[in-house]
């Protein structure tokens, strides 16, 4: 490989040929300041507009001062990143785009996160010259939607969110908009999101470096609900969650903290302690159900609609909702495991403990955006009630567990209530892209074969790239499997689907890239690539810590069947566990009164 | 996520489908349609630039993004008789603020609005090329030149009298 | 040309056609017609002549008489008088500002004596919209011998040695850039030019394409052949219709000619040229902004490298040019390059086209050679300052340019010569600024121009230059403080430091030669509250002496808000908080009685 030799900071270097000054400083320890430059290693995700200008260094010979992000180093290029011409620059920088923000970090639920305030910080910042009577402040209407907040007063203008949005998600609700000062990342005429193409991923919140895009904030919500002495409040877990929940109490990223978890959110006050878990082997006995009996029509040569699509995340739901309505037949019908907790706890447990539908609170804690819009959603509601009655994130709750003077690290192991908190493997590794499929497959080869499974690891369905394929061989029988991760990767496979390209059975989709260890509910990353291969690697090994690794051997989903719901895809299974899909893509008519 | 169903006259939507069609529906085409529409509908409403995005599968965040940014493109229809009053260099020194000052305070609008009758709008733009006329005001396509604030009264006046 | 005895030239660039030139062509043609004289007289429109100052101007071949400020109802006399007796219209003519002297032929009159025509050449000359004319003045000459010859790398040699530089603004050598276009291959390639004019004040590039628009296409072609591209783009304001339909009348004629299309001149080149619309937004003069513009998105300017030359338009190599840039190629491919460098000074060659506006008694479109001072060009061409007063600055380049003083005067004007001194060639705006002018306030006139022009991208753009706006209108309205005066040094400096393309890295030009030049002028705004140039508004106070006041209501009449009240032989007085202080009232009074505190 070429490389290059250069000076910054009077030392020399040697890097290869296309490195960046920043990345080519990084490796001397030196560490210049950025704010829009993202780059998400390992997902193939990169923003990099030059556009904030933190990050100018001076190189000699060169009339102005260059951008270290998106400046290659040279041969003999002499750079330096700390002379006083730089520092005043960046600092007035720095002070031009605070002079722009509102200052009322206290308040923000950014703070103590936020990238400008830690700029703001690191330069020492005590007053601001262009702040005052005389100088202008964007005005932009807060906007609260079912899942996120926008306030564009905030916008520092990095064009994160736009690139996730378009690039990565392929989404659309986002673009620049206006130009010079009033210019912001917004959606189209400035309108609220719920009228936009928006699928509440929240990929634009977890990439925000300030506080321009944050969740809606139900933690309020759940002290109320916990301290209201006439319900009964059910919590629920999702699998990514104890995963990544470590790292907000400075814990190495993948620690998996499930115990700790369990005895925090019981330290909380929940009356009862559930795993989403649960119901995410409840969805693959459906979903698995569901799977085989379109595949035995189509073996059978009946006309049916192939390949079936993983219905679990609800960003995803929203998108194919709006950009591919036409194809709503595919996706199964399924309720996401969230839905399927809630269903089954205000039906199935609150009448084995007797209380009424009304008394019970169910919360979820999610590493996800969209579930607050989901459990919002009219079809997952009985007269009004509805059956998730509202959704945390990840980092909502490490905000409860600190508010309630909890030590997190110190908290002895306890184990979720029975019978809504029991699970297995299969169940655990919902929470990252390939596990659902991966654990549809572990029940379905033994429901259709009425053969063991030859093994329980299915490698080839694992990893990180954006689309995965595999077939399986069901005993004789291959099965084709897709598998993509982000919603850009999404739209090719549908987009294959309908020019016929495509000979999957199954595909498995997830709207974040990575799945829930990645979601828009999470510990922010930063773009640090390193902690969602961690959380990645801590899901299986969590799996491989379960005693338990097949959904349909989880002993009280067995029970619940016998029980409560009969057989999988029954009758009752159809009114509680599975739903339909809306047409939702905004579309011009011609006006026929007019 | 809401479902929206927007509602548009038949000729309006066949005839923005026709430019559409006439550029490919391709997106990077956005430009000459945007034009195009608007010599039609004299502004770019909401409305269109859906329509626009869906024919040429650009999100309409983006449509509008591109509206936004360029000054030529109006979301606010017209008035009957548009004012542009030059504020280019050439006729900024020879007074031009003097100028756009005294239609403002005839018209009682600011620069970029239309007046509640729909017959007049009011804005300004870079240069039109007559910096020998300096200062140039725009009315309906006319050229007035070598104003003074006196003058703009006047211009009004005539204007207003055709619409009577 | 020659089956015609007389020919009526008439101006038909936007300026005279503004004031009533296309009417004036009717009137002419309806009078010979009444006269049967069509046969032998034709009525021709061309493009600008460039004194704009004295449109509409109507030009007489073959006596090259020049007639100025022509009405329609001139028509009948030049008709009767010249065309028929064969005397001169002396009212008509244009009159020596210093002796009074009529002058018949536009060569001895200052405005054109020391201008040099290269870019302009076939302006004023020729019918644009008929390529005959342009082919008789050795149009498609150059591209038939540059594909004769086959051998694009010595063309680009050639417009290398010739020393031409970008016109559009940063002065780039031309050869040069074709080269580094030329060396990578590709399956596609773009020639583009630029004609997104947005200089507030400047119409070098529009009158080019109205008046000459096959020089343009000509050379693309050129260019074209020599950095291997097929397809030419021309980027043009929407806001320039008669340039856009100039264009496209050439092009099809071009395209009929076969001088456009497959097999040029039976070689095995193929060029095409297509239009695309420009919709107003200042930055899309930046290359990598334009090309994003014309892939239908926002102009906003992208970090270079990558170069146009490597990634461009449609992520292929692209070269883009300026409309005057184009309009030199085929005259250096003529008259070769030893010819075009013997013209200017040593890095800056041939000519410069330039807007000549302001407070300047000759007002229009001139071109003259590199080397030239701006005394010349301001006093000799000019005709000096209007109405007798002193000078105090000339703007050059634009919003990204700055305000030269009297000491700059002697000065050759040439690419690093103008850069040196604080401002900078641009694309070609010059402004004369009298006494009146405040400094300041033209600063922020500048200021206010980029504030909105800014993509918003990059942060030192999109809040610094509001900053620094705002930063002016404090010290215009009175409430500047020194403290002021060293943030506007420190943020320039800053802004011209971090910006990230060309437009916000020239965008404090006008601010820091102003500062440079006219530190006084801004001492006087902020510590004695004071615009010595009477400029700024608020600084300002318009007050009738009751005294000298006969209450003849003039200023009472003409008042554009009618601030001014009082009874008919009264003493009157003007009501400050409607008062908009235009000094229509001083115009009018004829006692002097008003004066500005």
């Amino acid at each position: 490989m070429d490389t290059i030799k250069l000076k910054i900071d009077n030392r020399e270097i040697e890097v290869p040929k296309g490195t960046t000054v920043l990345n080519a400083a990084k490796k001397l320890g030196i560490s210049i300041p950025t704010l829009c430059h993202f780059e998400f290693k390992g997902m193939d995700i990169h923003n990099k507009p030059g556009g904030c200008r933190l990050c100018v260094v001076e190189v000699e010979g060169r009339r102005n001062l260059a951008p270290a992000c998106v400046t290659e180093c040279m041969p003999d290029m002499v750079v330096r990143t700390n002379s006083m011409r730089v520092i005043n620059a960046r600092r007035t920088v720095l002070e031009l785009m605070l002079s722009d923000h509102p200052n009322d970090c206290l308040q923000c639920s950014k703070s103590g996160k936020c990238e400008l305030q830690a700029l703001a910080i690191r330069f020492g910042i005590r007053s601001n010259p262009f702040v005052g009577p005389d100088h202008e402040q964007s005005s932009y209407q807060i906007e609260v939607s079912p899942s996120i907040i926008r306030d564009m007063n905030k916008c520092v203008m990095c064009r994160r969110c736009e690139m996730m949005c378009n690039e990565m998600q392929t989404v659309g609700a986002l673009s620049a908009i206006e130009r010079g000062f009033p210019a912001v990342v917004s959606t189209a005429f400035n309108q609220h999101l719920d009228h936009s193409p928006c699928t509440f991923c929240g990929q634009c919140v977890a990439v925000c470096p300030v506080g321009a895009l944050t969740e809606v904030d139900n933690t309020a919500k759940v002290i109320r609900a916990i301290t209201d002495e006439s319900k009964t409040v059910v919590v629920q877990v999702a699998p990514a969650v104890r995963v990544a929940l470590g790292e907000e109490f400075g814990m190495k990223p993948g620690s998996i903290v499930t115990g700790k978890l369990t005895a925090a959110l019981k330290a909380l006050g929940f009356d009862y302690v559930f795993d989403t878990d649960w119901s995410a082997d409840l969805t693959i006995m459906e979903e698995g159900t569901e799977l085989l009996g379109r595949l035995s029509k189509h073996l059978k040569g009946e006309e049916v609609k192939l390949p079936i699509l993983t219905s679990c995340c609800p960003a995803w739901v929203n998108f194919f909702e709006h950009q591919f309505p036409d194809m709503k037949e595919l996706p199964s019908t399924a309720k996401s495991p969230q839905q399927m907790f809630g269903a089954m706890a205000k039906t199935y447990f609150a009448d084995k403990i007797g209380v009424k539908r009304e008394d019970m609170i169910c919360v979820s804690v999610m590493p996800c955006l969209a579930k607050k819009y989901e459990c919002g959603r009219e079809e997952f509601k009985v007269n009004g009630n509805p059956d998730v009655d509202f959704s945390i994130t990840t980092r909502e709750l490490a905000a409860l567990i600190k508010q309630a003077n909890i030590d997190f690290r110190e908290l002895p192991e306890e184990q979720f209530d029975s019978p809504l908190g029991e699970s297995t493997g299969a169940a655990v590794i919902f929470g990252t892209t390939g596990g659902v499929i991966e654990a549809a497959v572990r029940t379905a080869y033994e429901v259709y074969t009425k053969k063991p499974c030859p093994k329980i690891d299915f490698e080839e369905l694992r990893g990180l790239e954006g689309i995965r394929s595999a077939t399986i061989d069901f005993d004789g029988l291959p099965i084709n499997i897709g598998i993509a991760h982000g919603l850009k990767n999404a739209r090719k496979l549908l987009e294959d689907i309908k020019a016929g390209k495509c000979n999957f059975h199954a595909i498995e989709i997830m709207a974040c890239p990575g799945g829930c260890i990645d979601g828009g509910g999470q510990p922010l990353h930063h773009g640090n690539g390193d902690i969602i291969k961690a959380r990645w690697e801590a899901i299986y090994q969590a799996d491989k810590d379960m005693p338990i690794r097949k959904s349909h051997e989880n002993p009280s989903i067995q029970t619940l069947y016998k029980e409560f719901l009969g057989e999988p895809c029954g009758h009752k299974s159809h009114e509680l566990l599975h739903t339909h899909y809306f047409d939702r893509q905004t579309t011009v008519e011609v006006d026929l009164n007019n | 996520m809401d479902k929206i169903i927007i509602k548009m006259k038949k000729e309006v939507s066949d005839k923005i489908i026709e430019i559409c069609d006439r550029f490919n529906n391709q997106p990077g085409e956005l430009i000459n349609v945007l034009h195009q529409t608007q010599d039609y509908l004299g502004y770019l409403p909401a409305e269109a630039q859906e329509l626009i995005a869906e024919r040429l599968h650009i999100p309409t965040a983006k449509v509008y993004g591109v509206v936004s940014f360029y000054s030529f493109f109006t979301m606010v229809p017209k008035g009957k008789y548009p004012i542009s009053v030059c504020m280019g260099t050439a006729c900024y020194v020879r007074g031009a603020e003097k100028i756009l000052d005294a239609f403002t305070n005839e018209l009682k609008i600011p620069v970029g609005e239309t007046d509640k009758d729909g017959i007049f709008s009011l804005t300004s733009l870079r240069c039109v090329g007559a910096c020998g006329l300096a200062p140039v005001a725009l009315v309906d396509g006319k050229v007035f030149g070598r104003l003074a604030p006196a003058n703009v009264k006047d211009i009004i006046k005539e204007y207003r009298e055709k619409e009577d | 040309m020659a089956s015609y005895k007389y020919h009526i030239l008439l101006c038909g660039g936007t300026g005279c056609t503004a004031s009533e030139s296309p009417k004036i062509k009717e009137n002419f043609q309806q009078i010979l017609a009444e006269k049967n004289l069509s046969e032998d007289v034709q009525v021709v429109t061309t493009g600008c002549f460039g004194f704009c100052e004295k449109g509409p101007i109507v030009k007489i071949l073959p006596d090259n008489t020049f007639y100025t400020q022509v009405k329609p109802e001139d028509c009948r006399e030049i008709v009767d008088e010249h065309i028929v007796k064969g005397r001169k219209v002396i009212r008509l003519l244009y009159e020596n500002p210093e002796n009074k002297e009529h002058i018949s032929d536009s060569k001895h009159m200052g405005f054109y004596k020391k201008q040099m025509r290269i870019a302009l050449r076939n302006c004023g000359f020729i019918d644009p919209e008929n390529i005959d004319e342009y082919i008789a003045r050795d149009g498609y000459k150059a591209l038939a011998s540059v594909l004769e010859q086959n051998d694009p790398a010595a063309t680009i040699d050639i417009i290398k040695k010739s020393g031409l530089r970008g016109r559009g603004g940063a002065g780039f050598p031309t050869g040069l850039k074709w080269e580094l276009c030329a060396k990578n291959s590709a399956d596609q390639k773009y020639m583009i030019c630029n004609a997104d004019e947005g200089d507030p004040g400047a119409f070098m590039d529009r009158s080019i394409l109205e008046g000459d628009p096959h020089s343009i296409i000509e050379a693309m072609a050129i260019g074209g052949f020599c950095i291997g591209a097929t397809i030419g783009l021309v980027y043009i304001r929407a806001e320039y219709p008669l340039a856009i339909h100039r264009l496209q009348v050439a092009i099809d004629q071009a395209r009929e000619y076969g001088l456009l299309g497959n097999n040029i001149f039976g070689t095995d080149f193929s060029f095409d040229i297509i239009l695309r619309y420009g919709a107003g937004a200042f930055v899309c003069g930046e290359e990598t902004a334009l090309i994003h513009s014309m892939e239908g998105q926002r102009g906003e300017p992208t970090f270079k490298p990558p170069f146009p030359a490597v990634s461009g338009y449609m992520k292929k190599p692209s070269n883009v040019n300026n409309v005057e840039t184009f309009a030199n190629i085929p005259v250096i491919i003529n008259k070769g390059w030893e010819w075009f460098s013997s013209i200017g000074t040593e890095k800056s060659k041939g000519t410069k086209v330039f807007a000549l506006a302001g407070q300047i008694n000759n007002v229009g479109l001139i071109e003259v050679p590199m080397g030239i001072t701006l005394r010349e060009v301001i006093y000799e061409i000019g005709g000096g300052i209007k109405g007798g007063k002193k000078f105090k600055a000339v703007q050059t380049g634009g919003p990204s340019g700055g305000c030269l003083t009297e000491k700059f005067l002697d000065t050759p004007i040439d690419y690093d010569n103008l850069v040196a001194a604080g401002s900078m060639m641009g694309s070609g705006g010059m402004i004369v600024m009298d006494e009146t002018s405040c400094m300041v306030s033209v600063a922020k006139f500048y200021l206010d121009f980029t504030v909105e022009e800014s993509c918003g991208k990059c942060t030192p753009c999109r809040v610094g230059n509001k900053r620094l706006s705002e930063i002016l209108d404090r010290i215009t309205k009175g409430n500047g403080t020194m403290e002021d005066l060293a943030l506007l040094k420190n943020l320039s400096k800053v802004i011209k430091d971090t910006a990230l393309c060309g437009l916000g890295q020239t965008s404090p030009n006008p601010v820091l030669s102003t500062i440079d030049n006219f530190w006084d002028e801004y001492v006087a705004h902020v510590t004695e509250k004071k615009c010595p140039a009477g400029q700024c508004k608020a600084l300002k106070q318009y007050v009738i002496n009751a005294e000298a006041c006969k209450g003849c209501t003039a200023c009472a009449r003409n008042c554009p808000v009618g601030a001014i009240k009082g009874t008919v032989k009264m003493p009157h007085e003007i009501n400050q908080e409607l008062c908009i202080k235009c000094g229509t009232c001083i115009e009018k009074c004829k006692f002097n009685a008003i004066s500005i505190i």
